[in-house]
């Protein structure tokens, strides 16, 4: 009971604000309202584990409520709080103040996405194109009518399309890439991934209705492997490189 | 056409005209650029139906290659079917144009109307 005691007294000794503060810039922008979009300034507390999520929310709640932002979960698996972070498009929820080594941390809107206001984006076309490459196992039968009752696969089978599975849709690939910033028709390099994720994978049969789909004009051939894409995943997924193999089924190399 | 087909095109042609473009260099070196320039030694190398041939099939490949990229550049600035349309069947003329007169003229120096 004694330890317990203990504990507790350092617990309330620790000190609960940081001396240490980084100047938050936040773009401001209501289509609805504004011309143009414009920065406001806060000076935030923050301490070594502090996100810039967690800053943005500070300033929600101490200086302006009416900021928006779209988040969820704060651990860098639902997605919803991509943004540009300091120039390159991040999770805010993943980024932490101290690691960006600036005093000027600067909070945009995803590029590549119309802005619903502030920092949240439309996601309708990321979603349009992901849904658009058929995101599932094309078969003509199921689990449940197969006597094996699930689909085996060997681990180098896994290993083929695993990385891939890991896309959370945040949208930063998009939002990086520059044929989007140009090419409002382009497919994006998320679908792309996903195309490949499904293609690559030994379960699936909607090989050559996926291939046809990306085959398109503002399809798979306008990516320019710049390479941002896969730079800014914060999963670790390669949509460049998926691209790529994607390329070699459509020039006959892979089969 | 499909896409894939049209970049297949893009590809080959690129790489077809990279060899018979050195070998057009190669072919200059031997020459001695100051002489191969010359008025005689264009009209001759015209006149030779193997090089007039290569040269035809550059400004082919060439114009293939070099259209459709310029296809490419001009879907990616903007987007819209009838643009795209414009776009398309624009480049298809303008190469045809130019293969047409660049045959033209190969064609009526090696038959001597030059």
């Amino acid at each position: 009971m004694a330890q317990v005691s203990s504990i507790a007294n350092e617990q309330t000794s620790t000190p609960l604000s940081s001396p240490k503060t980084i100047l938050l810039r936040i773009s401001r922008y209501n289509p609805e309202h504004d011309e143009s979009s414009r920065f406001m300034e806060f000076d935030v507390p923050y301490q070594r584990w502090t996100t810039v999520l967690e800053a943005i929310l500070e300033v929600k709640k101490h200086f302006d409520h009416s900021v928006a932002v779209r988040y969820s979960c704060r651990q860098a698996t639902c997605g919803s709080c991509g943004m540009i972070i300091n120039g390159k498009p991040r999770l805010a929820c993943f980024t932490k103040i101290s690691e960006l080594n600036s005093e000027v941390v600067t909070v945009e809107p995803m590029n590549n996405f119309p802005i619903i206001r502030d920092l949240a984006v439309k996601f309708e076309k990321l979603f349009e194109s992901h849904q658009k490459i058929k995101p599932y196992l094309v078969r003509d039968d199921t689990e449940l009518e197969t006597d094996q009752k699930e689909f085996l696969q060997s681990p180098e089978e896994v290993e083929q399309y695993i990385q891939f599975a890991n896309c959370i849709k945040c949208g930063l690939c998009n939002s990086a890439c520059p044929t989007m910033a140009t090419d409002s028709s382009f497919v994006g390099p998320q679908a792309l991934a996903q195309a490949y994720r499904y293609v690559a994978d030994s379960r699936d049969k909607g090989k050559d209705s996926r291939l046809k789909i990306i085959d398109d004009s503002h399809g798979i051939w306008r990516c320019h492997f710049a390479g941002s894409c896969s730079q800014v995943c914060p999963k670790g997924v390669d949509p460049a490189m998926g691209i790529q193999l994607l390329r070699g089924y459509l020039l006959g190399f892979r089969s | 056409m499909r896409e894939s087909t049209i970049m297949k095109i893009h590809y080959g042609t690129a790489l077809a005209a990279v060899a018979l473009v050195a070998v057009h260099i190669l072919m200059r070196l031997t020459q001695g650029f100051a002489e191969s320039l010359e008025f005689e030694s264009v009209l001759a190398n015209y006149k030779f139906l193997p090089y007039a041939l290569m040269l035809e099939l550059i400004l082919i490949l060439l114009s293939i290659h070099g259209f459709n990229g310029l296809r490419v550049i001009l879907l990616e600035l903007k987007q819209g079917p009838t643009y795209e349309k414009a776009v398309s069947y624009g480049c298809i003329a303008a190469m045809v144009g130019l293969i047409a007169y660049g045959s033209r003229t190969i064609i009526m120096t090696n038959m001597g109307m030059v």
